[in-house]
């Protein structure tokens, strides 16, 4: 089957081509980044998301505030917002999604959620005449780059800005409590200790304090 | 427990916070048989604690609950709102009522902030003609004083300042990096930033652990290094042999006889809704300033149709709470800070007692400053507001970096003034609302006067001074008068003091020198309820001085066989 020849072909190629053809933004670009042609790029492109849709939708978790197509949606939203680098994994790797079920779920004050997903969506129709998940990830990119910076952005998508900075607030928030963000930002306390000298030299000096 | 093993005990205590613990520790030790009753259920720290627990442990990551209302792993079972605890305000009134429902009360959650009042502060009207003069001086009470520094243990450092009385300290911890950084912008601006003075042990005390630096204090400590009563005072009172807990205890009124002596407290037991009754040759109250007052009003009777001891009609009244007001910056210098465990003690380890001579300002009295900020533990919330910072927002992989490289950037201030007793602001029982048990609730009136409004503006100016100083950004910008500057709700400090006022005229107060009731003379308060004004301190310091003092006089007296 094809999608088990895209699984081969990864561990023939060496690196993750999931993560090439996540992050890709055309079949075109994925082909140049890998031998094969672009019509097996976008053949693969399409198996690999259906593959990795039903390996999520048969995990443990099932989703409770998000409907199926919202569940989709959030899940490539956070990403964009939080991508794996260098130094850690993406949101949908650090569970942010889950938490945001949680909180959509148990507290009211995150109604918004779902007014901003289809704020989102009908965003992109207004651009370019399809939902948001029909877009591609430069389109997305490009949806993003006119709602992300506030100062920058148009009065006609002060909805937008609002809602994104929410979004970025609750994926952040998600992070960088995860466990897989707690060891990226760095934080390394809550722990017992036997003393207390104060904060050691470069800590001081970095303040002008030392 | 939930029931009384004794027929009659010497002593009932109603609440088992600050002043209930030291009032059972002093009644104790000097012989006396003690019931304590507790609205709330056991809590005890070595089994219960949220200690080094991470937040990623659970899907709410720490975040606020309405039971928790400080955060899930917060130690305080209570909260703003209680499930069949309703309170009612008079139209226009912001007031908050904080009730902790557990053993130990607030002593579980609190900041550990631990100032003496000083000499200006028990004769404040001598000095400025507002407010009322306490009917006793600070020496009356600094030899107490002396013996909590000694029992519970603070930190600090002597600096002989005369409204800010050194105590028996243990050693400060030294400053943060951060606090290093306030402390440069502070001297600047001629405000002393001083180390600060919490009951949190830095050297071993009295068979208790030095801390071991968790910062994580509000999650109730597993090793007892911090100042909570049921492991400092409650367990070694038990240990006499002589003190009974009952739990889940939820007091109706005080009792009395045709003399109109107190003869116990009439209870619910909340783990079957029954009635019961625990016999006490002398009730002290102590459960808080506005439960106190509350079961003052409640237990009306023949002799005292206005509430117990009552006859001044000052049960209620004057009630005061802290000023507060905040303000947090942003400092650039702090970007990319070098990564290290920043935690210390879960408080401040500098703080700012009031520096200036109120004659010269537009309020009367002062306010102390309190230090916070830095690289704390992540939790739901972190991170948020990136768009406010100089990236402007974004997202993707500089967003991922932004976050780093910003993290911890935060320095906060917030001011904790004295308000001066005014009429406004007071409790009373609503005559048409009961709790779940059928008890009659409070309801409450509070103002702010100019003196408080006009001080806060100064907490703001300060504030937003010190971050500039600092070279940071506020990014709210300062309230305005119609938001009286920013100012706390009346009781959202939860220092609550008042409402059963000591004095040296029955007219004037409900309570004498002793915290005795001026019409009833085995009835005896032991918490906030007592204080005649607030200070730029917060008061459970001066609570537990003032319990343990009290818990003398009542020593005193049964040995005389004047009760």
């Amino acid at each position: 089957m094809a999608e088990e020849d895209a699984m081969n072909d990864e561990r023939r190629v060496g690196h993750s081509r999931r993560e090439v053809l996540k992050t890709a933004a055309s079949a075109a670009a994925v082909a140049a980044m890998l031998p094969i042609t672009p019509a097996d790029a976008e053949r693969a492109m399409a198996h690999v998301e259906a593959a990795l849709e039903r390996q999520a939708q048969g995990t443990a978790y099932k989703p409770k505030y998000f409907k199926p197509d919202e569940w989709r949606q959030i899940r490539v939203m956070v990403d964009l917002v939080i991508p794996k680098d260098a130094k850690s994994g993406s949101a949908t790797d650090a569970g942010v999604p889950q938490y945001m079920d949680f909180f959509c779920t148990e507290y009211p004050s995150y109604a918004w959620m779902r007014d901003a997903l289809r704020w989102f969506d009908g965003f992109a129709y207004n651009t370019f005449r399809k939902s948001f998940m029909k877009c591609t990830d430069a389109e997305r990119r490009r949806l993003f780059d006119q709602v992300a910076w506030p100062a920058k952005a148009a009065p006609t998508v002060r909805d937008g800005v609002t809602y994104f900075n929410r979004l970025r607030d609750f994926t952040a928030s998600g992070f960088f409590s995860s466990k897989m963000g707690v060891a990226d930002i760095g934080y390394v306390g809550n722990k017992a200790v036997g003393s207390w000298n104060g904060c050691p030299p470069a800590a001081l000096k970095h303040l002008g304090v030392d | 427990m939930t029931q009384p093993k004794r027929l009659e005990y010497d002593v009932c205590i109603v609440g088992s916070g600050a002043g209930g613990g030291i009032a059972a520790h002093a009644l104790t030790k000097a012989g006396a048989t003690v019931v304590m009753l507790e609205a709330g259920g056991w809590w005890d720290n070595s089994r219960d604690s949220k200690m080094f627990t991470w937040p990623y442990e659970t899907p709410r990551r720490g975040a606020s609950t309405p039971d928790h209302p400080f955060g899930e792993y917060n130690a305080c079972v209570g909260g703003w709102e209680l499930d069949g605890e309703p309170y009612t305000k008079a139209e226009g009134t912001k007031f908050d009522w904080w009730r902790a429902r557990m053993l130990g009360g607030r002593t579980n959650h609190w900041g550990r902030i631990s100032l003496r009042f000083g000499p200006d502060d028990f004769k404040a009207k001598s000095r400025d003609g507002l407010g009322d003069d306490w009917p006793i001086s600070y020496d009356d009470i600094a030899p107490y004083y002396d013996r909590v520094d000694r029992l519970v243990g603070v930190y600090g450092s002597k600096e002989g300042r005369r409204n800010d009385p050194d105590g028996d300290f243990l050693p400060a911890p030294r400053p943060r990096c951060r606090e290093l950084l306030v402390k440069k912008a502070s001297d600047r601006l001629n405000i002393p930033c001083i180390p600060a003075r919490l009951s949190i042990l830095t050297k071993p005390l009295n068979g208790r652990d030095e801390c071991h630096y968790c910062g994580q204090c509000s999650r109730g400590c597993a090793t007892n290094a911090n100042f909570q009563s049921p492991d400092v005072l409650l367990f070694p009172a038990q240990k006499t042999g002589k003190l009974a807990i009952l739990t889940n205890a939820m007091a109706r009124e005080v009792t009395v006889d045709d003399a109109g002596r107190a003869t116990g407290v009439s209870y619910v037991d909340k783990t079957n809704g029954e009635d019961r009754h625990v016999r006490a040759k002398v009730v002290v109250l102590a459960a808080s300033a506005c439960e106190s007052a509350r079961l003052l009003l409640n237990s009306k009777s023949a002799r005292f149709p206005n509430g117990l001891a009552n006859s001044s009609g000052l049960a209620g009244k004057y009630l005061t709470d802290t000023t507060g007001s905040g303000v947090a910056g942003f400092i650039p210098r702090m970007i990319d800070q070098p990564r290290h465990n920043c935690d210390g003690v879960g408080g401040m380890h500098v703080y700012m007692p009031w520096w200036l001579d109120n004659k010269k300002l537009d309020f009367p009295r002062g306010y102390h400053i309190e230090v916070w900020g830095g690289m704390g533990v992540p939790g739901h919330g972190v991170a948020g507001g990136m768009h406010r910072y100089p990236p402007g927002g974004g997202y993707g992989r500089d967003f991922k970096n932004d976050v780093r490289r910003y993290f911890g950037t935060t320095i906060g201030f917030d001011g904790r003034g004295e308000m001066i007793p005014n009429e406004k602001s007071y409790c009373e029982i609503d005559p048409d609302r009961k709790d779940r048990w059928g008890i009659p609730v409070l309801k409450f009136h509070w103002e702010w006067t100019d003196y408080e409004h006009n001080q806060v503006k100064h907490m703001q100016e300060t504030f937003r001074a010190l971050v500039a100083e600092m070279g940071g950004q506020v990014f709210n910008p300062m309230p305005g008068k119609e938001r009286g500057y920013g100012i706390s709700n009346g009781g959202s400090i939860i220092h609550e003091a008042g409402g059963a006022r000591m004095g040296n005229d029955p007219a004037t107060s409900v309570l004498n020198a002793q915290c005795q009731a001026h019409d009833c003379r085995n009835l005896f308060i032991a918490d906030g309820a007592p204080f005649v004004g607030q200070a730029d301190k917060n008061p459970t310091w001066t609570i537990m001085a003032l319990a343990w003092r009290t818990s003398d006089a009542i020593s005193g007296m049964m040995k005389r066989r004047e009760l």
